[in-house]
């Protein structure tokens, strides 16, 4: 994993705000646009920073069940309620506040700067089906501070080679251990006999049987698509329906013959290497939502660009590049019917001429451009609706909620052998692998075979 | 557009000069500006502002500028002393808490006229001002890049202003100030520093920096004049006994865990806060400190033997009882001196605590477990750092 540095958000007065690394720089950025705003980052980061620290011992974690009386539960539990009694009062009613509140009421609190507050306020509704304004969302935030990449805490990073390349290396510590991967192999079926989980059978009737089967497909498409609901209880077919997973956002991936300039930006800026934004202010995030829930994709979206081969040298040949393009938002249907590739191609057109609009020479440097509605991204990697976190990040859906009350230790009861360990489960998405790693202890907890996954998270 | 500066680093009103005198090219970055850590060698630096005159580029401290009929009580609110107190023309050491009664930094208020004082601090203040400010017919403003500063310290200081011809300097009172004709402006002079020293600040508006600087470098010559890098500031300022934000403690706004922030009392600062006054942020949490008691106490202690007790555990017999937060070997007290966080009941002047020092010798760790006094303030405190007129050395 490679870091790729800051990020930009371009106004529309032709200034921009830059979101950069170096501490000092950063406060010398945030002081260009309000000197209040710059003194007030280190509170905020330091607030960011006490909800981060409770969330992160548990990541790494098997959420405890509240009705359970098993020791470890209880266990479990008593560990949940000493880090909250650790916070104190204050603190206590902050995390409540946190929990519950929108992005932009939280920075609101800290900041007077629109640039300042929408270039912050991006990472509470990525890949959320809700709007800066929307409660909840100043907790999907953390989602984006508390990864860490190797050990530097917050990063964000580029996986070189391209986002195949942990797939590839989950892949190669797998077969190190004897496994084989067979791929273009859809299932159609999660067998289940006497119930217990007996294999799987495939689109092209191929069976695959075995003792456990374990799904990271999301919690809809595993309980409603690949099982069969007489296989399952009642109330966990109902809660599958339930299960919010709102289709949220779009992708374009472009292949440019050159490196496109910004307006403003010195091109030999640091700046160059992060991540762009072009939409500066909180009212303008809430209205690209407001397209979303009109059932329309945002005329004015939100979106999270990077050129990675800036960082990345083996994504394409010297002298091209590749642009990765996440687009906020665009809904699952279209006024309630399918995406036709007019509408397709409309909503790449309103991207690109966003982009264009701050980027004189973008347009015409693109040689190919992909373009992925929530609908595609669905039939390609099978993401119900294009939900990348596969299953929202709102507080109900979360610890011992995620993706279902009762169902949040990763296994499928009754059905024994049958195991979930997607970003459905608890801790939820962003590229974390604790899902994993958290479902893989509880299999070799049943299988009565030594763990070697790590546990819990201890960053003091 | 509002108009960028993409250096990556800062360059302080004086830099041109620090470079040419920085021989050994050890820089630091002091928020955002690139300073010196050292000009040529510590000790020197160090006995520079013991034995002559040290100077010391301090334009990164933050300033901000406090004006409007309102300012003194907008202040009175904002800090735990008494403002009222302050004439026009005299400088204060003050500290400001949060609401919780945590000390955010410690600085200096400088009276400049009737209503018009300079805050002058380590951390950045504008948001806490900004919120104390409501209420207040007061307008707070940033201006650390408007003022350039420097300290100069040490026995000679005061022959080397005489030198550049700033008459009468020596009836300067200590935190008291003064402003002097130069080039055609005047430069404001405080008796003020952080060496625990007899010794100046000198605030001078940018443009007027560089001549100032060698204006002062050529009246000092015969009196031992040379630049100081903050490796030697550090020693002089633990040798004077004076906390340093971020070291010490930690400002309240900054810590993550509960209970790492620290009150005056738990800092030493006690004799700080005036309750007479009705009203100031913290207020209420001070009055419940003092009456239940504190957490921690802050001491300094005399280590035995001069092996810098540098994050050491402090111990009370077998039982760990707090951590040093600053130590240094101080050449003219000829004292190992730590500064030291222990639990409240620990720390009375005479006590005896041990540290346990670790330090390595050719790639050889050792432990010392060093006895240390605790000692009834800083140790560091020469007359001539109190007299006025000021001595002529």
């Amino acid at each position: 994993m490679v870091p790729y540095g800051g990020g930009v958000t371009f106004m529309q007065n032709g200034d921009y705000f830059g979101n950069h690394t170096d501490h000092e720089r950063h406060h010398r950025e945030l002081a260009r646009h309000s000197k209040r705003d710059a003194d007030a980052y280190h509170r905020y980061e330091a607030d960011v920073m006490k909800q981060t620290r409770i969330i992160r011992p548990f990541l790494m974690r098997t959420p405890p069940d509240p009705t359970s009386f098993k020791p470890r539960d209880i266990r479990e539990l008593i560990a949940m309620a000493k880090a909250f009694s650790g916070m104190g009062e204050v603190g206590l009613a902050d995390t409540m506040r946190f929990w519950t509140m929108s992005i932009g009421d939280f920075l609101e609190e800290y900041f007077e700067s629109d640039v300042v507050k929408a270039h912050l306020a991006g990472s509470g509704i990525i890949g959320t089906a809700l709007g800066v304004y929307s409660p909840g969302t100043a907790y999907v935030l953390l989602h984006h501070y508390m990864g860490d990449v190797d050990g530097s805490i917050g990063s964000w990073g580029l996986a070189r080679g391209g986002m195949g390349a942990v797939s590839n290396a989950l892949a190669g510590a797998f077969k190190s251990f004897g496994g084989t991967v067979q791929c273009d192999a859809e299932v159609a079926q999660v067998i289940v006999k006497n119930g217990k989980a007996a294999g799987v059978a495939l689109i092209n009737g191929d069976e695959i049987y075995s003792r456990i089967v374990v799904s990271n497909l999301d919690p809809k498409r595993t309980f409603l698509k690949i099982m069969d609901e007489g296989d399952l209880p009642k109330d966990l077919v109902r809660k599958a329906k339930n299960f919010k997973i709102r289709g949220s956002s779009g992708k374009l991936n472009i292949a440019l013959d050159g490196l496109p300039t910004f307006n403003g930006l010195p091109e030999d800026s640091p700046l160059c290497l992060g991540e762009k934004h072009f939409i500066d202010s909180l009212p303008r995030m809430e209205r690209a939502y407001d397209d979303w829930k009109s059932g329309t994709w945002s005329k004015d979206p939100y979106v999270d660009m990077l050129i990675p081969t800036q960082v990345d040298p083996t994504m394409a040949p010297p002298g091209k590049h590749m642009m990765s393009v996440f687009v906020q938002y665009a809904p699952p249907m279209i006024d309630g019917r399918e995406w036709t590739s007019e509408d397709r191609d409309a909503f790449g057109k309103t991207v690109i001429d966003q982009i264009s609009s701050y980027s004189p020479n973008f347009k015409d440097l693109i040689l190919h451009c992909e373009v992925r509605s929530p609908q595609d991204i669905e039939n390609e990697v099978g993401l119900t609706e294009g939900n990348i976190f596969m299953g929202e990040l709102t507080f109900d859906q979360l610890l011992f909620n995620r993706p279902f009350p009762g169902y949040a230790q990763y296994r499928v009861p009754p059905v024994k052998g049958m195991y979930m360990c997607g970003s459905g489960t608890h801790p939820g998405g962003g590229v974390m692998a604790a899902p994993g790693a958290n479902a893989a202890r509880e299999i070799l907890m049943d299988l009565k075979r030594t763990s070697l996954v790590p546990e819990g998270y201890d960053d003091d | 557009m509002i108009p960028h500066n993409e250096s990556m680093m800062l360059h302080t009103p004086f830099h041109s000069r620090c470079a040419a005198a920085c021989e050994v090219n050890l820089w630091e970055d002091w928020k955002g500006y690139t300073t010196p850590q050292v000009f040529t060698e510590v000790d020197m630096e160090y006995f520079a502002v013991r034995n002559s005159t040290g100077v010391f580029d301090l334009s990164p401290m933050t300033k901000y500028r406090i004006t409007g009929p309102d300012s003194e009580a907008f202040i009175n609110k904002l800090i735990t002393r008494d403002i009222r107190k302050l004439a026009v023309d005299r400088v204060s050491y003050v500290l400001w808490c949060d609401g919780e009664g945590k000390v955010m930094d410690d600085g200096t208020i400088f009276r400049l006229s009737e209503d018009d004082y300079r805050l002058c601090c380590y951390t950045r203040a504008l948001d806490w001002l900004m919120w104390t400010a409501e209420g207040f017919e007061v307008t707070v403003k940033e201006e650390t890049a408007d003022v350039a500063a420097l300290a100069v310290q040490g026995p000679t200081s005061c022959a080397v202003f005489k030198a550049l011809g700033f008459v009468g300097i020596e009836l300067l009172k200590p935190f008291g100030m003064s402003r002097f004709k130069f080039s055609g402006s005047q430069v404001m002079v405080s008796r003020t520093g952080f060496t625990g020293d007899l010794g100046y600040e000198v605030w001078v508006e940018p443009s007027l920096a560089e001549s100032f600087w060698d204006a002062l470098f050529d009246a000092g010559k015969p009196h031992g004049i040379r630049a100081i890098g903050s490796s030697a500031l550090d020693m002089l300022r633990i040798e004077a006994g004076f906390l340093q934000a971020g070291v010490d403690f930690i400002p309240a706004d900054e810590t993550i865990r509960a209970g790492r922030s620290r009150s005056p009392f738990e800092l030493g600062l006690g004799w700080m806060v005036s309750f007479d006054k009705p009203v100031f942020n913290g207020r209420r949490a001070l009055l419940r400190e003092r009456a239940q008691g504190s957490r921690y106490a802050f001491v300094y202690l005399d280590v035995e033997g001069n092996k810098p007790a540098e994050h050491a555990f402090v111990y009370h017999g077998d039982q760990e009882v707090g951590t040093i937060t600053s130590a240094a070997w101080c050449p003219t007290t000829k004292t190992n001196i730590a500064f030291a966080q222990v639990d409240a009941k620990f720390g009375r002047p005479g006590q005896s605590l041990v540290a346990e020092i670790y330090y390595e010798r050719e790639l050889k760790w050792t432990r010392v477990m060093a006895q240390c006094k605790v000692t009834k303030g800083a140790l560091f405190s020469p007359d001539r750092r109190r007299q006025t007129p000021a001595p002529n050395f």
